[in-house]
């Protein structure tokens, strides 16, 4: 979006301007041109407004609204029932909220596990290629593939290849002579780590470009520095690396968190749809159980409060960041 | 330079302003005045590719007729109904669309469809055209249908007539312990390397609309009455005992290869059936045309009913299929309801039916549409089971929360029996018990 705003190129107070031009600039720079940039980010603003906050204002107004079968055609006139939805899903004794809690539960696992695989994995790769050798362009390029992926083709793969009978996952295990008989790993309690490896599969690229680029902003006289002063490549990582990523890893972090928690299409495409109940992951669990019973209310509650939960943390999150940061 | 870039910043703005208007303005294909309607088709062949081949010259004919233009849509089965949801939603969608016979009251109760009152019915040839027992499933009773019937089926029992004479097995089952003892004998090693790779049956235990099919068919026989007028009944004593018998199957039983309780598509069953993996499956009449698709014909594969209780359950009633299949609806916003009613009295007049079931594998819906094409042993069973021994699945707007409830529940009961442990019957009611709670709060 940065392309249409102009006066970054041509207005702003570094640019050493010609006095012809800093005359002619003077005149139209008045009340007459301070809109100019604004009309230009009123269309991705209108967009803005339209593809996030409209969705996010209709899913509230709907939360508080019994939408049934009955009323999808003009939801806006089924019965509105306050917090009513919201009590039948914060409900841990009853079934829907049972369900919610548990789906809550490994979605946590499940974002930590994946979190950190993927910064760890991403990490590692970042090191390996910090400095330059031959090939270090194929091999970035490389690296980036599963990031690059549709994600459909991608995780549909990984489900031929975690297939019971004919995947290639047993297959292999099987030569190896690690197995005797084929272990599941789409249905039961092995689903959860399928899952696990898929995302992180498909996330660690993401961290390994993210930190790549951060390293880049750290001098190379530094590292000369401090191995004349005799740190090995493990001290160099501790003190020097690390602690000059720090603001990367901040965003990286939330960031990831934030695309892992919400991650639907790993469970549906890997599960075809019905996940496992170790692998319901929590948006795939919102939107089988508001479809499942036709209760779009009871859905939008629980998206309600998955966004709640959501912007608590990342709050939570920014102002603990933020106040480390300043005492450093 | 600076112009330039100026230049591309406006096209660029341009642009997206553009896509925004254009992405408001789209989906209203058949507003008035436009002739085209647009024609939602369920996948009913080997792909969507099949279909179209299949469909785009039937249409050609209809618009040669009437001078309606139609715009062809396959939907996978699976989109189907979320399709259909969305498009209530929006207001947006076909004008024509395929259901699933059993959403029927479902959809009904959204009120997107057009009711068929007698004068619209009319115009296709009144209500005594159509088979009564598929006119059963169009929508709630005593309601105008929601839908017209298009192509119906049963379930049936198909078995690999090769396997049954190398197990010594001389005619097929006719009874649930006939059919177990059989699948046992079927269910062996056959390369002696220890592990089993031919099993009795195959399922698709992950499908969770095929896992509700056969808790309605198993608990039927077994005494259930899946609603007690709106109330969910699914943790019936009848109900549990069905889901138990099917679980059996695989843990219990052990006739069916563990692996296909994360089967989730049908042509990966009919693979195992084709190849010999799997000695016999519960599938719907339209398989029969599938299977001729790997090379199959009624000298390898034999059709009977689906087999029945034994001894007979008390309060049991002898059904071997719902009545299955696939109707058509005219979308309540559509802007030429002239030209849907009649695309819907082409798909149902005579000579469509009898070609378009004939190439589905499916029997006609009308009593009209004749042709020796429909006396297949295949199609003889289907007659003979919806005539003596199918019902409609409940007909009422809560019905596709049974498939989706129940349906997930008994996949995840195959999932676990495959990976450890059947769950018993206290089990199967505590859960089912649930599920009526769900349903419950939702309604």
């Amino acid at each position: 979006m940065a392309v249409i705003s102009p006066s970054g190129t041509r207005e702003s107070p570094g640019t050493p301007d010609t006095p012809k031009q800093s005359a002619r600039g003077r005149r139209f720079r008045g009340r007459g041109r301070r809109w100019i940039p604004y009309a230009f980010l009123l269309p991705a603003l209108a967009l803005e407004v339209l593809i996030h906050f409209v969705p996010i204002v209709l899913g509230v107004a709907m939360s508080g609204l019994r939408v049934t079968q009955y009323q999808i055609s003009h939801w806006w006139d089924a019965p509105f029932t306050g917090l009513g939805n919201f009590r039948i899903v914060l409900d841990f004794d009853g079934p829907t909220g049972k369900a919610l809690a548990q789906s809550f539960f490994v979605t946590l696992g499940f974002t930590a596990v994946v979190l950190s695989g993927a910064w760890i994995v991403g990490m590692a790769a970042a090191l390996a290629l910090q400095r330059a050798f031959r090939g270090r362009g194929l091999l970035r390029t490389l690296f980036l593939v599963p990031y690059a992926l549709p994600a459909y083709t991608a995780v549909i793969t990984w489900r031929f290849i975690f297939q019971r009978d004919n995947g290639m996952l047993n297959h292999l295990l099987g030569q190896l002579g690690l197995i005797d008989s084929n272990p599941f790993w789409l249905i039961g309690h092995n689903a959860f780590w399928a899952e696990c490896v898929v995302a992180i599969w498909r996330m660690w690229p993401f961290a390994f470009l993210i930190l790549m680029a951060g390293m880049q902003a750290i001098p190379g006289e530094v590292y000369e520095a401090s191995s004349i002063d005799g740190a090995g490549p493990w001290r160099q990582l501790q003190m020097i690396t690390l602690p000059l990523l720090s603001s990367v890893n901040k965003v990286l972090v939330l960031v990831m968190f934030l695309h892992t928690f919400n991650d639907f299409s790993t469970p549906y495409i890997l599960f075809g749809g019905s996940a496992p109940p170790a692998g319901d992951l929590i948006s795939v669990h919102i939107y089988q159980s508001s479809f499942a019973t036709w209760n779009f209310g009871l859905g939008s509650a629980m998206s309600v409060l998955l966004l709640l939960f959501l912007t608590l943390v990342s709050a939570c999150y920014l102002a603990l960041t933020r106040r480390t940061g300043h005492e450093s | 330079m600076q112009r330039r870039t100026r230049a591309v910043a406006l096209a660029a703005a341009a642009m997206l302003a553009g896509a925004g208007v254009t992405a408001c303005g789209g989906g209203s294909s058949s507003a008035s005045g436009d002739k085209t309607i647009t024609y939602w088709a369920t996948n009913q062949s080997t792909s969507l590719d099949a279909d179209k081949k299949i469909l785009q010259p039937e249409i050609d004919k209809f618009t040669q007729q009437t001078g309606v233009k139609v715009k062809l849509e396959v939907i996978p089965s699976a989109d189907l109904l979320n399709r259909i949801l969305a498009a209530t939603t929006s207001g947006k969608g076909p004008d024509v669309l395929n259901i699933g016979n059993t959403w029927s009251a479902s959809l009904q109760a959204t009120g997107a469809f057009v009711a068929w009152d007698k004068e619209l019915l009319a115009k296709v040839g009144g209500e005594s055209r159509f088979l009564p027992a598929a006119l059963k499933s169009t929508g709630a009773t005593g309601k105008d249908p929601a839908s017209l019937p298009l192509y119906t089926s049963s379930y049936e029992l198909f078995y690999n007539k090769k396997l049954f004479k190398a197990a010594g097995i001389s005619s097929p089952p006719k009874t649930w312990s006939e059919f177990v003892a059989d699948a046992h004998k079927l269910t062996k090693d056959t390369n002696n390397d220890g592990k089993t790779d031919q099993w009795g049956l195959g399922l698709q235990g992950a499908s969770s609309s095929f896992a509700a099919h056969w808790a309605f068919i198993l608990g039927t026989q077994h005494g259930a009455k899946v609603f007690d007028g709106h109330t969910p009944k699914f943790d019936d004593t009848g109900m549990v005992d069905g889901i138990d018998q099917w679980l059996s199957w695989i843990g219990k039983d052990g006739i069916v290869n563990p692996s296909d309780a994360e089967m989730t598509d049908k042509v990966a069953l009919l693979q195992n059936f084709a190849s010999g993996k799997a000695g016999m499956i519960l599938a719907q009449s339209s398989t029969g045309k599938t299977l001729g698709q790997y090379k199959l014909t009624t000298a390898d594969y034999g059709v009977v009913p689906v087999p029945a209780q034994d001894p007979a359950v008390a309060g049991g009633t002898d059904i071997g299929s719902f009545v299955g299949g696939i109707n058509v609806a005219v979308f309540k916003n559509t802007g030429n309801l002239d030209g849907s009613t009649q695309f819907v009295k082409f798909l149902t007049s005579a000579k469509e039916q009898v070609y378009l079931n004939k190439t589905y594998g499916t029997l006609p819906s009308v009593t009209d549409a004749k042709d020796p094409a429909f006396d297949t042993p295949t199609l003889a069973v289907a007659r003979e089971t919806l005539d003596s021994r199918a019902v409609p699945l409940p007909q009422i707007a809560e019905e596709s929360q049974f498939e989706t409830l129940v349906g997930q529940a008994m996949s995840s009961f195959a999932a676990q029996t495959a990976t450890g442990k059947q769950p018993g019957k206290a089990k199967i009611k505590s859960e089912m018990t649930a599920a009526d709670q769900k349903l419950e709060a939702g309604s």
